[in-house]
């Protein structure tokens, strides 16, 4: 990688130990560890500029030449965060323009967008300058490149969060979305953005609409199906309140799809439902939904989700269990949990000792 | 800690120059067995060779290199490859005198994740007692925040995955007691997503990384209870794709490093058997690059150090014969961590 560093250097490019203006400074040879996991092959270049980055950092010299120095050793190595400790330090001590080093680490971060060192970097300096507005922009860009890059997500939120930029953000994931409905990255910004925003029963529907629309463009999606998901679950909605959903579902199974999301979906809207008969003692049939769930399992075991066939097995085992719990009826289970709660006032340390 | 899969380190840019396997030829033939010879020499020469590329340029995570190095040789049976008193020597050079954290290399700052490394490596040699334990604690000490989340260093960078190493290392070194533990579970806790995983701070996506570090976190602390297991597991077994192998991410290509931050999350929860095991194996064993004895991220891609570690770790986690077990918690040899601490492991 040195190598590949140096051809970022112009030909005029002069080694530090000939340059006269370093003369006085007395270059720090690398103590390169023991042999052999650690011995390193580096470039001359390389070995040039960080003898001399470990002089200055030994006298602390925080000089125009010492940032300079910081630059052309970042060049070599981005990743290297003692250099950029280093150079924040120079930055403070010569009180520089900050706006000029957003604009230079703007250019690194284009260069090594997966680098922590180097966003967080980015985030210090905008810290200091308090001003964020240049943030959006950035990372946008960022994704433009890669939409998954954790880097660029991290610090688009921190921005957002801290400098209460929420205003254009979903149309900006709609983007997105639109762009590529399987990009996670922007389906959790999504629940990000909403759970700022707050869920409220209006937000809730629309956004189960909006999960829905993205479905039936692609079906074999695990990313729309989470966000449904997991939508439904932190409201604490059960899946009957949402009568849409139900329907949607059931209609693409009907349709003939197949999709392990689409099954392992109904397994967990038909438990509910038999569970839920179960436990309020109505008058529907329990067992219509109780077959649909196993069959449903064994489906996904043998045909359309063999690699994960002992979990699918394990989910019909637990779905047994769980039935015949709510057989028993919601007030005999209190009664056994009464008498588990005395157990605790009386043998506290025994308890304890279990949840361990 | 360190993270050097592709979300996280550009593989492609680092490999820029070496055009030897950047191409993968669908006829080759992949492997199918491990020689676990080829790698033990694989691991125990690395940097030896001068035109190593990936290794030039490391030294901000040296600590961290002889760590994989050290740990997947004891694995593999044959620590003794490598000197073990120039090892320790470098450790030492490494510590901080003014702050007691230990740095990636002499001359380098201390880092949390540095310093868990020189941990692992110091327990693996039975030599803690080689550097200033207090002087440690309390730099470990200074990092965590008022919500209860850590530092990676002075400059304030929050991540889960330091919460992690901090208390890997103040178990490994019995000195939980410096920390508030309760607030930094709390603000683990408070980095749980509605698909039940974990980012690298509240909100951020779940990646299997960073939820290797929560799951070992809190298997550290004995707070598994506080997850939601089923839901957290079921969201790993979806890692596995068609090939066996597991990303990191929905919709992200499989990566060998995955197989360990997933398997052994799944193996603390008592959820490994919820996936194909043998396809995970096979699809690791096809990562092994037999020209060198060293596994790569993916099959035909240039192997490193790196995901050598976490590919044995896993196939260690799997039962692979020959290979010492692996603690699942701290991925350092079970013979050492059961010695030093006992992490909350759950039973099937």
């Amino acid at each position: 990688m040195s190598d590949s560093s140096d051809e970022d250097f112009n030909e005029s490019y002069v080694m530090y130990r000939h340059r006269r203006e370093w003369s006085d400074v007395h270059p720090i040879k690398q103590n390169d560890g023991p042999n052999p996991i650690v011995a390193i092959a580096y470039s001359e270049r390389f070995l040039d500029v960080y003898d001399y980055f470990r002089a200055i950092l030994a006298t602390q010299e925080k000089s125009e030449r010492a940032l300079e120095l910081t630059t052309d050793a970042l060049r070599l190595n981005a990743a290297n965060y003692t250099v950029w400790q280093y150079r924040r330090e120079i930055l403070h001590a010569l009180k520089k323009n900050l706006y000029d080093e957003l604009q230079y680490i703007a250019e690194v971060i284009e260069d090594n967008p997966k680098n922590y060192q180097v966003w967080h970097h980015r985030r210090v300096i905008v810290e200091w300058l308090n001003d964020a507005s240049k943030e959006l922009d950035l990372t946008e860009k960022i994704l433009d490149l890669d939409a998954k890059n954790y880097h660029a997500w991290q610090h688009r939120q921190w921005a957002i969060e801290t400098f209460n930029l929420f205003d254009n953000e979903l149309a900006f994931i709609d983007k997105l979305i639109a762009a590529d409905v399987r990009n996670n990255s922007a389906w959790n910004q999504r629940f990000f953005v909403l759970k700022h925003l707050g869920l409220t029963p209006e937000t809730v529907q629309r956004e189960i609409h909006y999960a829905m629309n993205r479905i039936r463009l692609i079906k074999n999606n695990e990313s729309s199906w989470n966000f449904l998901k997991g939508l439904l679950e932190y409201g604490d909605f059960s899946i009957s309140q949402f009568p849409d959903v139900e329907t949607f579902t059931e209609e693409l199974y009907n349709s003939g799809n197949r999709s392990p999301y689409l099954l392992a979906f109904l397994v967990d809207m038909y438990t509910e439902k038999t569970l839920h008969i179960y436990e309020t003692n109505s008058y529907d049939d329990p067992e219509v939904y109780a077959r649909k769930v196993v069959e449903l399992c064994e489906m996904l075991a043998n045909h359309y989700d063999t690699i994960r066939y002992k979990y699918w097995k394990y989910v019909i085992q637990k779905f047994n269990a769980d039935k015949e719990l709510a057989k028993v009826g919601p007030n005999e289970q209190n009664e056994e949990k009464d008498e588990e709660e005395h157990l605790v006032t009386r043998e506290p340390e025994k308890v304890n000792g279990e949840a361990q | 800690m360190d993270f050097i899969d592709e979300d996280f380190i550009d593989h492609n840019k680092n490999n820029k120059n070496n055009h030897k396997k950047m191409e993968v030829d669908q006829n080759e033939e992949l492997p199918t067995k491990f020689d676990m010879e080829m790698t033990i020499k694989y691991v125990a020469n690395h940097g030896n060779d001068k035109n190593d590329f990936e290794y030039t340029m490391t030294e901000f995570l040296r600590m961290s290199g002889i760590y994989w190095g050290t740990t997947c040789l004891d694995i593999m049976g044959h620590l003794d490859k490598l000197d073990k008193k120039s090892i320790i020597e470098f450790i030492k050079n490494c510590q901080c005198k003014k702050s007691g954290g230990i740095a990636a290399c002499d001359s380098h700052d201390p880092h949390i994740l540095y310093s868990l490394s020189a941990v692992q490596i110091l327990c693996i040699y039975d030599a803690l007692d080689e550097i200033d334990i207090p002087a440690l604690g309390k730099y470990v000490q200074s990092l965590q925040q008022i919500d209860g989340s850590f530092f990676g260093d002075k400059w304030g960078e929050v991540d889960t995955r330091f919460s992690f190493c901090a208390v890997a290392i103040l178990a490994l070194t019995n000195q939980m007691n410096l920390i508030d533990v309760d607030k930094a579970v709390e603000f683990v806790m408070s980095c749980v997503n509605p698909d039940g995983g974990f980012g690298s701070k509240p909100y951020a996506e779940s990646h299997a990384g960073l939820i290797y570090c929560c799951v070992g976190f809190l298997s550290i602390t004995h707070n598994l209870h506080r997850l939601e297991t089923e839901k957290l597991a079921w969201w790993l077994c979806e890692r596995q794709l068609k090939s066996g192998g597991l990303n990191g991410r929905p919709e992200k290509l499989p990566d060998v490093c995955y197989s360990w931050w997933v398997l052994s999350s799944l193996t603390i929860m008592g959820k490994a058997h919820w996936i194909d095991g043998a396809k995970l194996k096979e699809f690791i064993i096809s990562c092994l690059d037999t020209e060198t004895g060293g596994f790569s991220d993916r099959p035909g891609n240039m192997p490193d150090i790196f995901h050598t570690l976490f590919g044995i770790g896993a196939l260690s986690l799997l039962g692979y014969e020959n290979l010492k077990k692996i603690n699942p918690t701290f991925c350092m040899p079970e013979e050492i961590v059961s010695k030093i601490y006992q992490a909350q492991i759950l039973e099937y």
